[in-house]
């Protein structure tokens, strides 16, 4: 009976379209829309209008982006984020490679540093700002406590306009080093355990192993980690909200956090529309030059 | 540049469970030794401790007379090709099998030299500049040799590296392989569980089962005279026909055996082991069919393999015993025909109750 069927229509060949598929990813897509898109949208559209929370004034063209160009102090913000993200990337991915590298094994005590390691990343960014104020407070923190031992005063991170930054990043990389370290545990498991033997059979050092064998191994990784990171960092807010206020002097005000501050304290929603547009540019082009970096030398 | 390899008393366990137990073998230089074994038996184990993958726990292992068991796996004078061929992925075929000369800072012309030598050989040329993935698996077979060709090894070990080959490439990888041999000299230690690859390619086979090695020797002597029970059923396409033996007398031969009430063989092997034999072997080749009553036993044929060549037939005994038989490819002959079996006892093998196997002397090579 089954032998002669009716020819398939080809709407239902295994790679067309069907439409009943579209239900499984309908109730995803309508909060993708709803909570993302239109935003969006919404957000492009504000910054072409002076706009306050009452109102939504005239369309003003460029003169939201033309009077953001001009603010000294969103400059400024768009160069703190930049070395925000300086600070705190490279070191994310370094950082999280050596964990990496030295957790891979399966021994208790790995698994339990592991474990260390990660649990910062499930705490909130008000414990975390917490703990890191408790290590910079002045003559009695943690960091002044162990310069004392050595008869030292220690430098007042979060006051120093040359040195809150850095603390911000510390506070920073302490709280997010947990997931570069599992993507990089992750894909340091990924590597066949065979041609490591052939490595060793082949006379490969140490050194030689991890530089020849294991770090081109898990190089998309790596992309990938800068990729993720940078988007995350360019949003810095929380910590440096918490930790300095921005201040000193705006010195650890970042985008997000002028964006705050021009939209919701000084109720300017289009200006604010209008940075949190450059904002997005920028994480894209980042994001962007990464993946053509990381695609260019393109090898199976 | 060819190793004796010897084997002394070694065992190995992984926590509780012994894989080897007390092995000795000795290996001469420019042999072809092949592992030949059951899944499991611990022939890709004892290849590793050879090689350096995995720790001797007891006894010994000399390379040219010098123990090498401490020794890490580079500097053993060995290259391995893995089943997998565990080729660098991110590394092009020239670096593949460039990586282990520098590492041990070969002169770069010399290298070159060797690069293209070996290129030469497998005829991997055109590939050179190719990564491990744009490759096809007969390919990545080729730079897998090519990476332990190059090195210029005492030994080549081989953990089963035409397995995961189709049966064309298989067979021809095969006689390359032979081929390589015959041009390098080089000792070559070659894993599989596949008795064709065995006998096409050994100058000696060892026969590993459950934790020991049950025989060392020429193919056809392992053929010819297996040592156990085991031998005998392992190797040989189709697997050898075992019969019970009920009762054993001296015969005109030499032992004349029962194996039930109806049947009876005569045998070449000398009649003083009466008392301990168990069972009676015989392969297909030495059962041939005959019209009813014209032979030792009856039977009908259950099941009728037609191989092109010849055709092997499965026949049910009056008594309910199965024997496998020799038939030509052009047989008449269909399931369910009626038949006689017609055993050549001098082909015969005996094994007690312990396996060990009786030959009779017309069975000698
Ligand atoms: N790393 C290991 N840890 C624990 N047991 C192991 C390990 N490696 C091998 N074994 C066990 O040792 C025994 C022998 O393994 P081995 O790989 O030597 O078998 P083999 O003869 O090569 O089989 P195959 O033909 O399937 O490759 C097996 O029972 C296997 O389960
Ligand atoms: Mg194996």
């Amino acid at each position: 009976m089954t032998a002669v069927q009716a020819p398939r229509k080809p709407s239902h060949g295994p790679h067309s379209p069907d439409w009943k598929n579209a239900l499984f990813v309908a109730p995803y897509l309508f909060f993708f829309v709803t909570l993302l898109v239109f935003p969006l949208f919404w957000g492009i559209w504000l910054s072409f209008h002076k706009a306050d929370t009452f109102s939504s004034g005239p369309f003003v063209g460029f003169g939201n982006y033309v009077r953001l160009f001009n603010d000294k102090v969103f400059l400024q913000s768009v160069g703190n984020t930049f070395y925000f993200v300086l600070l705190t990337v490279p070191t994310l991915a370094l950082i999280g490679l050596f964990l990496a590298l030295a957790l891979n094994a399966r021994t208790r005590t790995a698994t339990v540093l592991r474990s260390l390691f990660f649990f910062s990343s499930v705490l909130s960014v008000t414990i975390v700002t917490l703990i890191w104020r408790i290590v910079f407070i002045p003559q009695f923190g943690l960091l002044a406590t162990v310069y004392g031992w050595f008869g030292a005063t220690a430098p007042a991170f979060v006051s120093d306009p040359n040195l809150a930054m850095i603390a911000v990043a510390m506070a920073t990389i302490w709280w997010c080093l947990g997931l570069p370290m599992m993507l990089f545990l992750s894909a340091l498991q990924q590597i066949p355990g065979d041609i490591y033997e052939a490595a060793a059979l082949d006379n490969a050092s140490r050194w030689r192993t991890l530089t020849a064998i294991t770090l081109p191994s898990i190089k998309r990784t790596f992309a990938l980690v800068i990729i993720i990171q940078i988007v995350l960092q360019f949003q810095l807010f929380g910590q440096a909200w918490l930790m300095t206020r921005g201040g000193p002097n705006n010195v650890t005000k970042p985008i997000v956090l002028y964006i705050y501050d021009t939209a919701f304290r000084r109720w300017d929603l289009g200006l604010g529309a209008a940075a949190s547009e450059v904002l997005f540019v920028l994480i894209l082009l980042a994001a962007m030059a990464q993946y053509l970096i990381s695609r260019r030398k393109e090898d199976l | 540049m060819s190793a004796e390899i010897e084997i002394r008393n070694v065992s190995k366990s992984f926590g509780s469970a012994k894989v080897l137990e007390n092995l000795s073998l000795s290996i001469p230089g420019h042999e072809f030794v092949v592992f030949l074994g059951p899944s499991g038996c611990g022939k890709s184990t004892l290849l590793r401790m050879i090689a350096g993958l995995e720790s001797v726990e007891d006894g010994e292992i000399l390379i040219n007379g010098e123990r090498i068991d401490h020794l890490p796996p580079g500097q053993r004078g060995v290259a391995m090709v893995f089943q997998s061929y565990a080729l660098y992925p991110h590394m092009t075929v020239r670096q593949n099998m460039t990586f282990g000369l520098e590492n041990i800072n070969v002169a770069k012309d010399v290298i070159d030299a060797r690069v293209a030598d070996a290129a030469r050989m497998l005829e991997i040329g055109h590939l050179l500049d190719r990564k491990p993935g744009q490759l096809s698996g007969g390919q990545r077979q080729r730079v897998a040799i090519g990476r332990a060709v190059v090195k210029e090894p005492n030994a080549f070990l081989f953990d089963e590296p035409l397995s995961n080959l189709d049966a064309a490439l298989r067979t021809r990888t095969r006689i390359e392989l032979a081929q390589l041999h015959q041009r390098l000299r080089s000792t070559m230690i070659f894993v599989t569980h596949d008795q064709i690859e065995a006998m096409t390619l050994a100058d000696r086979i060892v026969v590993m089962n459950n934790k020991k090695i049950e025989q060392i020797g020429a193919p056809m002597e392992i053929y010819d005279r297996p040592a156990t029970r085991f031998v005998a059923g392992f190797v040989g396409t189709p697997q050898m026909n075992f019969l019970d033996v009920t009762a054993a007398r001296p015969g005109a031969l030499g032992l004349s055996v029962a194996c039930g009430p109806k049947l009876s063989i005569d045998t070449a092997v000398a009649p003083d082991v009466a008392g301990e034999v168990a069972s009676l072997g015989i392969r297909a080749e030495a059962v041939s069919l005959a019209a009813p009553g014209e032979g030792q036993a009856d039977g009908v044929i259950d099941v009728l393999e037609r191989l092109g060549d010849r055709s092997l037939a499965h026949v049910r005994l009056d008594d309910g015993q199965m024997v496998v038989a020799n038939e030509s490819g052009q047989t008449r002959l269909g399931v369910g025909a009626r038949v006689a079996l017609r055993f050549d006892g001098t082909k015969a093998h005996l094994f007690d109750g312990a396996g060990k196997a009786y030959h009779g002397r017309e069975a000698a090579p």
